[in-house]
């Protein structure tokens, strides 16, 4: 039985690796996957922990999280779509006023 | 034991395409290296007595969102990579200092928890823990059932919001 603490450790350096992305990346897409590399951290750390205590409420937990993530992509992929419409980028640093 | 050598591996395939993901100049790698994470993150989850969220995790992200965006990648056609003048100079010096401060957070956290608590071992699984059947009874239950009609209406949302968003204008 592997110890709970490495999964939790493995769900942190995931998570610091997509802050990383998010921070030094521009590329919209690029920081919307590191957006969803956190999420998955935060799941492996909720399903880690539902093992854990033998209580299923993590991964129902997680399950909702997903359902979440779904729609928020949804979103912010057509937001990102109708910011390239609009100003013919999706780097981050070009898209610097609010309204054009 | 296959145990700790399937979790050593899946965890090291995860940590390594998660910084390919960040490293890769071109979206559509970044992407597949996503997919890659997704999918050994999944072999965890089964390691973790937990084989709904893993076909979930495999349907859900590396199948639809990963699909999501490689559509959206090919449909802005970036075809090659954007990011060539450094506008933001002193970018990656702040990035560095604030993840530093983060993964230093978590280190000290990590390294006070580990001998005091019980997260050291999980008691040996009994019975039928995690499978469907026991997810559907937690999921429908009375309290929970509330909250699972709630994401139907979270997804038509995001749904009316995806089509008013990328509707082309008309004039």
């Amino acid at each position: 039985m592997i110890p709970t603490i490495y999964y939790l450790a493995l769900a942190g350096i995931l998570f610091t690796l997509g802050v990383i992305g998010v921070l030094v990346r521009r590329n919209a897409i690029v920081i919307f996957m590191c957006i969803e590399l956190m999420l998955n951290a935060a799941n492996l750390a909720l399903v880690a922990a539902a093992r854990h205590h033998e209580n299923l409420n993590g991964q129902v937990f997680v399950f909702f999280v997903m359902t979440v993530a779904a729609a928020e992509v949804a979103v912010g992929l057509a937001i990102i779509v109708a910011a390239f419409r609009s100003r013919g980028t999706v780097e981050v640093d070009e898209v610097n006023l609010m309204k054009w | 034991m296959t145990e700790p050598l399937l979790f050593f591996i899946a965890s090291i395939v995860a940590i390594v395409a998660a910084a390919l993901v960040i490293i890769q100049r071109h979206p559509v790698y970044s992407a597949l290296y996503l997919v890659v994470t997704f999918c050994a993150l999944a072999l965890l989850y089964v390691l973790l007595a937990a084989p709904f969220i893993a076909m979930v995790q495999i349907i859900v992200y590396a199948g639809a969102i990963m699909v999501l965006f490689l559509f959206i990648i090919f449909l802005l056609n970036l075809d090659r990579p954007l990011e060539t003048q450094n506008k933001l100079k002193h970018q990656w010096l702040v990035a560095t200092a604030l993840t530093a401060v983060l993964a230093l957070e978590g280190a000290h956290l990590l390294a006070r928890g580990l001998p005091t608590t019980s997260l050291s071992e999980a008691r040996e699984l009994t019975g039928d823990f995690g499978t469907i059947q026991q997810i559907g009874r937690a999921l429908f239950d009375q309290p929970l059932v509330f909250a699972f009609e709630a994401t139907s209406l979270i997804l038509l949302a995001a749904m009316l919001g995806v089509v008013v968003l990328a509707k082309r204008r008309v004039d």
